[in-house]
């Protein structure tokens, strides 16, 4: 860093090779970590679905025989654990990486190194966390991780220890890519590029940049708390020696519940896209949006112990966080009825992108009821640890989150890769995916009003779940079904889509203005901007881009482009090493423990020391 | 809006939107996080205090049956004070090495100007006035285990050690960094251009500094 002040005119010396795995390695440009993210987290979505298909395997009889019970305490832990961290999250990355410095008009990140070593960190750490799979020791106390529950003595197998160092590795990548995109927001806006001209996506992109960062320390702190109780016999979690039982609880679920908007709110902005263009008309409603974004987010860190209503905090403790819990469904509302008035007296297209983005909508809001019902504490005393929160948060998680980020994949899947994905897949994959997700999870509800528990791995004939279970699992393999059609699609029209063109939606947005896929250097001359939607208004200095022109690379401009680097990648991986050295204290293995913390760490030190001190460009 | 040309004559390098160096706004955003960080190692600490079922505690005598033999009160306050005021003044001299390497262009007469405007002396002062606090907390750290207190002994032991462990690594990160610095500057010398350089570690070893002053307030002062 040291020497970057002083960075030289540019010298083309070394020209960042465009193809081939090397150039993928050591990328430091916003698109393809974009690109990147994308790929690895889908992938990750993938093996999450399997353990979800098996979870659903297992309960479609009565006294299903698929899976032990430590195998499915597996399963539904590392389930709840993929699809967060490294499915939803990393799919936000991806949209964050690729469309902030778009958006906002800029050419790349401000620290595209560091931009890098978050993909790197993320990469590692979910290998690491999924590496437990092949010890058959994978974490198993629910993506929540309950102490004292977790403790030693209570799960002394090294399965905790994967979960625990995992989701510390991968809070280093989340940490380090917020403070890059908060710098990146506040500090490299185009010209005329105010904060109240900024496309929605990037607005909610902001937000949440601010809720990881003030969010994650907390569970860092809780982990460290475990890891220390687990590795060093401190006694943070030890209720003999007078800890508090909640304390876990409190600290995670401070981290849990803003985790909830981090996870839904670069949905809301991908929508927030999607439904202006395909209905022709201006998002309604722009500034409230805004501010209902950061009101979501304001209250998210003021109602975690709803969480905990069953562990009987008392009827004050319990009214004020039912109350501020009631209080987010005002913003939340606000927002659904924004993006219908924007739909309404449109001229809408029904395009794959718009049906998922409609979607959200409904289905959202169905998972936004039921988070009403169980914001008062005695109507949730009912309903917690039951299959209605499973159907509660899945219609928030999987009809929020990932319709919202289905519908931004086709929305800027020809910006991406230059190419359209195919809209006859697209909506087999959009029906199946609808229809699929409310046969297994609004039975959810009934099974779990019912009666029926969550996290059990069986459950009796004459209990009245069967037949609520067994359409669930039908639901759940018609998913399965809707997600090949998505593969295929996503993998074929990459050679095989339609020609894109720079705009092929008509969209009003600065990234829409260069070609499909961008230059490295996205803009040729930096727009300076005048609205919110330039490409409609045709107002300020935006070039449009014209099909068939010639695309001129860095060099011929002039433009200074970073060096293409490996340190970050190295740092990541010691810095992975380190934490691994952990996991041989378990075993007592001490010279291991302390070759790979002490190696790790040097190897660290030694990466980041050189990544520092040489040029960015 | 930040005139971008403005900002290039002033900072001599690319514009940006605010006119702050990208690094100052992400060392402000960092230090947010880290007091989320502090703020849940301080509030455990809190909630635990009183409630550890065996000796040593902070500020009060355990005695038989709760211990087996009498403990002494642990926290050696005046110690702790003398080590307090080491790390504030580091932050003095942190000050001096900024304004140092801010002026380090403008000529020098007497002998305290120099003095006052030798910016390697300065970021040596902080950081071996950064060390000596660390030689204290290992000091106390390592008399604390000699009267009985681990990391495993009770709460008390399990969340004063993390706490002030904590903030010891970062008190030792921001001493590695300062001697970055100095390395850096005694190889090629810093200029009023590298500024920013030296302002985001001063950033960061004032928050140190601050924490230290919050931890010292609640854990030692306050019984």
């Amino acid at each position: 860093m040291a020497t970057t002040a002083a960075a030289p005119p540019y010298v083309a010396t070394r020209e960042a090779s465009n193809t081939g795995l090397w150039s993928w390695i050591t990328t430091v440009d916003h698109k393809r970590i974009g690109a990147l993210y994308l790929v690895t987290a889908l992938i990750f979505f993938l093996i999450g679905g399997i353990e979800a298909e098996i979870i659903r395997l297992q309960l479609m009889q009565p006294n299903g025989t698929v899976v032990s019970a430590y195998t499915y305490n597996e399963l539904f832990t590392m389930h709840g654990t993929t699809m967060i961290f490294l499915a939803v999250m990393p799919l936000s990355a991806a949209f964050f990486n690729f469309l902030v410095p778009l958006q906002i008009g800029a050419r790349d990140v401000a620290f595209p190194r560091l931009n890098a070593f978050s993909y790197w960190v993320f990469l590692f750490g979910g290998l690491f966390i999924n590496a437990s799979w092949l010890l058959h020791a994978a974490p198993d106390g629910g993506w929540f991780g309950y102490a004292p529950l977790t403790t030693m003595q209570f799960n002394p197998g090294l399965n905790i220890d994967f979960w625990v160092l995992g989701i510390q590795i991968l809070g280093v990548s989340s940490l380090a890519a917020a403070f890059n995109f908060i710098t990146t927001i506040i500090n490299m806006r185009a010209p005329g590029m105010q904060l109240m001209r900024m496309p929605m996506f990037t607005w909610m992109a902001f937000i949440v940049q601010f809720l990881l960062i003030l969010a994650f320390p907390v569970i860092t702190i809780a982990l460290v708390f475990l890891q220390f109780d687990r590795f060093f016999g401190t006694q943070f979690y030890e209720l003999a020696a007078g800890a508090d039982p909640l304390l876990w609880q409190h600290l995670f679920w401070i981290f849990g519940h803003p985790e909830v908007y981090i996870l839904i709110l670069p949905a809301f902005g991908l929508v927030s896209e999607v439904l202006p263009t395909f209905s022709g008309k201006p998002l309604f409603g722009y500034p409230v949006m805004v501010y209902s974004g950061m009101l979501i987010a304001f209250l998210g860190f003021g109602v975690w112990a709803h969480h905990m209503f069953a562990v009987g905090m008392g009827p004050i403790a319990d009214s004020v966080f039912g109350v501020t819990t009631l209080l987010i469904g005002i913003p939340t509302g606000v927002k659904i009825f924004n993006w219908i008035f924007t739909m309404w007296g449109g001229n809408v297209r029904f395009t794959v992108a718009a049906k998922f983005a409609i979607a959200l909508i409904a289905l959202f809001t169905i998972g936004g009821i039921s988070g009403v019902m169980h914001a008062s504490p005695p109507a949730d005393l009912q309903q917690t640890d039951s299959y209605f929160v499973v159907a509660h948060f899945h219609y928030v998680l999987f009809g929020g989150s990932m319709m919202g980020i289905f519908a931004g994949i086709y929305y800027y899947y020809p910006k991406i890769t230059g190419r359209l994905m195919s809209e006859k897949l697209g909506n087999w994959h959009f029906w199946l995916t609808f229809i699929g997700m409310n046969l297994t999870f609004f039975p959810m509800h009934f099974s779990g009003l019912a009666g029926m528990p969550r996290r059990i791995y069986r459950y009796d004939a004459g209990q009245g779940f069967t037949t609520y279970n067994e359409i669930s699992s039908w639901g759940a393999y018609i998913l399965a079904v809707a997600t090949l059609f998505f593969v295929w699609n996503f993998v074929r029209s990459r050679k095989r889509g339609a020609v894109a063109g720079h705009n092929p939606w008509n969209a009003p947005s600065l990234e829409w203005s260069i070609p499909s896929p961008p230059p490295d250097y996205n803009y040729a001359v930096i727009p300076t901007v005048s609205s919110r939607y330039p490409l409609w208004d045709h107002k300020g200095a935006v070039v449009e881009f014209h099909e068939g022109e010639p695309i001129k690379t860095a060099r011929e401009l002039g433009i200074p482009m970073p060096f293409p680097t490996i340190k970050p990648l190295f740092t990541a991986l010691f810095m992975t090493l380190m934490f691994t050295g952990l996991l041989f204290i378990h075993k007592n293995n001490w010279p291991m423990a302390y070759t790979f913390m002490f190696g790790g760490a040097a190897g660290m030190v030694a990466s980041l020391y050189s990544w520092l001190l040489s040029p960015l460009e | 809006m930040a005139n971008p040309a403005a900002a290039i004559e002033h900072h001599g390098h690319t514009p940006t939107t605010t006119g702050l160096d990208h690094r100052k706004v992400a060392i402000w955003a960092f230090i947010g996080s880290e007091c989320m960080l502090f703020a849940s190692l301080i509030s455990t600490y809190l909630i635990y205090k009183g409630r550890s079922v065996t000796g040593p505690f902070p500020h009060e005598v355990c005695s038989p049956p709760v211990c087996d033999h009498v403990m002494k009160p642990i926290l050696n306050i005046p110690v702790t004070s003398v080590s307090t005021f080491v790390l504030l003044m580091s932050s003095l001299a942190m000050v001096l090495a900024l304004a140092a390497v801010e002026n380090a262009d403008k000529p020098k007469h007497s002998l305290s100007e120099k003095i006052l405007g030798s910016s390697k002396l300065w970021l040596f002062m902080t950081a071996l006035l950064g060390t000596t606090f660390l030689g204290f907390q290992a000091f106390e750290f390592t008399s604390f285990v000699h009267e009985g207190l681990t990391i495993r002994t009770n709460l008390f032991g399990s969340s004063f050690f993390t706490l002030t462990g904590f903030h010891g690594a970062h008190v030792t990160a921001g001493v590695l960094w300062l001697v970055t610095l100095l390395a850096i500057d005694i190889r090629r010398g810093l200029k009023p251009k590298d500024a920013v350089i030296v302002d985001i570690a001063a950033l960061y070893w004032h928050f140190v500094d601050v924490v230290w002053i919050a931890i010292f307030t609640l854990v030692y002062l306050i019984h």
